[in-house]
């Protein structure tokens, strides 16, 4: 009996660590959130989001560049791997067998694993070297370099889900197999599909490696996608890195404001996804 | 015999090398309803997918043989247009989740491009639904989306959906196996009223669902087609000795 | 289906597109590292000294700092994305506090891992140089040490996903078999779901451990970005990928260049080993 009891100990014992580890792992995410958010709110105002940074000394500024710079970024980016993307996610999804889906399954999983900080050689040797300069053309191509994957296997996974009855139903009625796709198979998937390309935008809005030298950085306002952009997550790198308190102090708003678009993205990405799977 | 519609000659299907049909020759008469009868893993629904060029939408899958649609073979023909001329009704009901009850029977328009103008669509959307014997229940719901509707109901938006390409022939492949006892006498009653129209073919293995519905019979084995005839004497006094052993309820 | 039509051809194009672009990627880097391979040969990975006035490229120390920071990394993040996802695969399937949790960890995978590094250099290296100043060390802030730290937070939802849907695909029976003959639930998870899922918890750990060696933002912002083999794991150092953030723009020279290329070279060879090996270790788990 006396087994018994130790043994029943344990059981409590192990699963009262389980739940402790599991609540302090999310401790330090509440930490830094709480951080960011107190520092760096209040720093978010009109003028803030409307204003360029200025020069050291002088009080204020904003980081409406670098708002412009992701939103520019994030669209080239969206703008090559999207159409790419789902095209080859479909085709891993109608050609679920054979020697040559399985390689390219496994070449998206090794671009899904490269580091950031290589996809920034990759895009400066592509885009940078040949062209002469930084340019926000690079670093959107950078970011359509890493978002490619996700973008590829979220749509694979999603029409495979789409029971094969609604394709047969379709090709029954004589509807080519062109058509089916693109009528049938594409819009039952669309909303999983939105969602997957969502979350692939929030991963690649705060990445900073590729960008370093691709997108480099500019204390100006461009519009010009051969010219050199800022991003949110470089100015927080620059700024953070930076001696100044006052740039520290646009880093913090900055930091919030990253995250809050993040998270705003990610958590429609989320419901975007619930969405569809209540429709099935 | 009345004349045949729909027949085949010599007509063999393989999943990769697994042979599922061997060397079927049938001829369908216009304008009835024919039972296609047998043990699952018979190759019944094989066959049917035969007819309309579905069985080669599985990868790996192929056909050897001829399927004669008023005398042209279908594989000579483009897939796509011998599909609109042969409708089909699957086992499970599978109506378009996405759209509307309305846009669900006029779907074979819609996904082939074809233009419909309003009235005409209404027209055909109405025809359809009647002939299949749902416009009563939905007609105060058609720009609804489909999914609502029981078992029963979405089987028989299917068949609207199908009626609604005006095929020559309408394949059934079990269409009530996945329904309750009283949906499929509906569903039974239905195929009566349309074989009018439509010459019908019906993939079951209920063997009272034959007996019920169809003029014609063929019993098929492995693979094979044992037995083919008038659905009375198939039943009374079959010729082989599977087909016997098979309605008394030895197999299957 | 008829695989020739054009449009099937499309999508095999687009498919073909992105074997090419992982082929391009790995083809350009390979030769603009050649130029140092060439030179140092495998010197390049075992020379202690990167010295780039000199014209000297060793990038054992950079190779040094990123082992220790990931498996330090790995070993603080282990025993809690462990319990995560025995918790989340055991004992809270479901329910609101299960998803809410499952929610937070992958929030903790959302967070750009500049932030996580900027709130490191702000708040964390601080605390940090007092700890060091108590124990008696010299009190840099900045280093191996901290990077784990922050590297251990970013990578316990990798872990914890995959650990959680190996531990998920458990058949109920053979717990249930277990629970039968008396044991504890802690016995069952103990003896009969944590050594069925084995590999694929290896195969999480794997993928975690690639992150880890390729994250750049929050470790070049931690770690203190010094070019020698550090002595202790408070001494400040660099890893393979934080020195290609920190002295990628600077580097003159084709030498320097180029040898910075191929320390991304072989970081790109490495992850793509764990990928290939995780996927690996996954798809025979799964074929159980």
């Amino acid at each position: 009996m006396k087994g018994l009891k130790w043994r029943l100990a344990k059981d409590r014992l192990f699963r009262g660590l389980v739940y402790l580890l599991s609540l302090l792992s999310i401790s330090p995410l509440i930490i830094i959130l709480l951080y960011i958010f107190k520092r760096g709110l209040k720093v978010i105002n009109w003028s803030f989001l409307t204003h360029l940074p200025k020069p050291v000394g002088v009080e204020g500024g904003g980081v409406a560049n670098a708002i412009v710079g992701t939103i520019i970024l994030v669209f080239i980016a969206v703008l090559i791997s999207t159409p790419l993307g789902i095209w080859a996610g479909l085709y891993l999804s109608e050609k679920r067998r054979g020697l040559f889906p399985e390689v390219v399954r496994v070449a998206v999983d090794i671009l899904q694993a490269i580091p950031s900080i290589v996809v920034g050689i990759i895009a400066y040797l592509w885009v940078v070297k040949p062209m002469g300069r930084f340019s926000a053309l690079s670093g959107g191509i950078a970011l359509s370099i890493m978002m490619l994957p996700m973008v590829v296997r979220s749509t694979e996974e999603v029409l495979k889900l789409i029971p094969p009855y609604i394709k047969e139903a379709s090709l029954a009625l004589g509807v080519p197999y062109w058509r089916t796709v693109l009528k049938v198979i594409i819009p039952a998937g669309l909303p999983g599909i939105l969602s997957g390309v969502l979350l692939g935008i929030s991963r690649v809005a705060g990445e900073t490696a590729p960008l370093l030298f691709t997108a480099f950085g500019n204390q100006f306002m461009n519009w010009n996608i051969l010219k050199p952009v800022n991003a949110l997550p470089l100015l927080i790198f620059n700024y953070a890195m930076s001696p100044y308190e006052e740039w520290k102090r646009l880093a913090w708003g900055a930091s919030a404001l990253l995250i809050i678009m993040v998270l705003t993205v990610n958590i429609i990405s989320r419901l975007a996804g619930r969405r569809w799977k209540v429709q099935l | 015999m009345e004349s045949p519609i729909i027949r085949t000659e010599n007509l063999s299907a393989y999943y990769g090398d697994f042979r599922a049909l061997n060397s079927i020759t049938i001829a369908f008469p216009q304008n009835k309803v024919t039972a296609v009868l047998g043990p699952s893993g018979c190759g019944k629904s094989t066959f049917i997918r035969c007819l309309n060029r579905m069985h080669e939408i599985v990868e790996g899958a192929r056909v050897e043989g001829k399927v004669l649609l008023r005398d042209r073979n279908i594989y000579e023909m483009e897939p796509t247009l011998v599909r609109r001329k042969i409708g089909m009704v699957f086992q499970k009901p599978n109506p378009f989740p996405t759209m509307t009850i309305y846009d669900n029977v006029i779907a074979g328009y819609k996904l082939n491009g074809i233009k419909l103008k309003k009235s005409q669509a209404d027209e055909i959307v109405e025809e359809s639904l009647r002939k299949a014997a749902l416009w009563d229940e939905v007609k105060d719901h058609l720009h609804k989306r489909g999914t609502f509707l029981s078992g029963g109901q979405q089987q028989r938006l299917c068949i609207a959906r199908a009626l609604a390409m005006r095929p020559e022939v309408l394949l059934l492949d079990e269409p009530t196996s996945a329904l309750d006892p009283v949906a499929t006498s509906r569903i039974e009653e239905l195929i009566e009223e349309l074989k009018e129209t439509v010459t019908i073919i019906l993939v079951t293995h209920n063997i009272g669902q034959a007996s019920r519905v169809s003029d014609f019979t063929a019993f098929f084995y492995l693979g094979e087609l044992v037995e083919f005839g008038p659905t009375q004497s198939l039943f009374t006094v079959p010729k082989d000795k599977r087909t016997e052993e098979y309605l008394i309820g030895k197999f299957g | 289906m008829k695989r020739r039509t054009p449009f099937f051809l499309s999508l095999l194009i687009a498919a073909l597109i992105v074997v090419g672009v992982l082929l391009a990627s790995f083809f350009s880097i390979t030769v603009s590292s050649l130029p140092a391979l060439k030179k140092f040969g495998l010197d390049f990975f075992l020379g202690k000294q990167w010295d780039p006035p000199a014209k000297v490229f060793g990038a054992l120390p950079f190779l040094i700092g990123t082992l220790i920071t990931s498996f330090l990394a790995l070993l603080f993040s282990l025993p809690f994305s462990l319990s995560i996802s025995i918790l989340l695969g055991e004992y809270l399937k479901k329910g609101r506090l299960a998803s809410l949790l499952k929610s937070l960890v992958d929030l903790i995978a959302a967070v750009p891992s500049v932030i996580y590094g900027f709130w490191g250099l702000q708040v964390l290296v601080p605390w940090m140089r007092e700890f060091e100043m108590k124990i008696g060390v010299s009190p840099y802030g900045v280093g191996i040490l901290t990077a784990s730290f922050i590297l251990s937070v970013m990578i316990i939802p990798n872990t914890a996903s995959i650990a959680r849907e190996v531990l998920e695909l458990v058949p109920a029976d053979l717990k249930e078999a277990a629970y039968s003959l008396g044991a504890t639930r802690y016995e069952v998870i103990k003896r009969v779901s944590i050594p069925y899922a084995k590999s694929g918890i290896l195969a999480g750990v794997l993928l975690s451990l690639g992150r880890a060696l390729g994250e750049t933002m929050a470790v070049t912002m931690v770690i203190g970005n010094s070019n020698v083999i550090p002595r202790d794991i408070f001494s400040p150092a660099n890893t393979m990928a934080s020195v290609i953030a920190n002295e990628f723009t600077e580097a003159t020279g084709n030498l320097y260049y180029s040898s910075l290329i191929a320390i991304g070279f072989f970081l790109f060879l490495i992850t793509a080993v764990f990928s290939i090996l995780g996927r690996h270790i996954i798809k025979r788990s799964s074929l159980k």
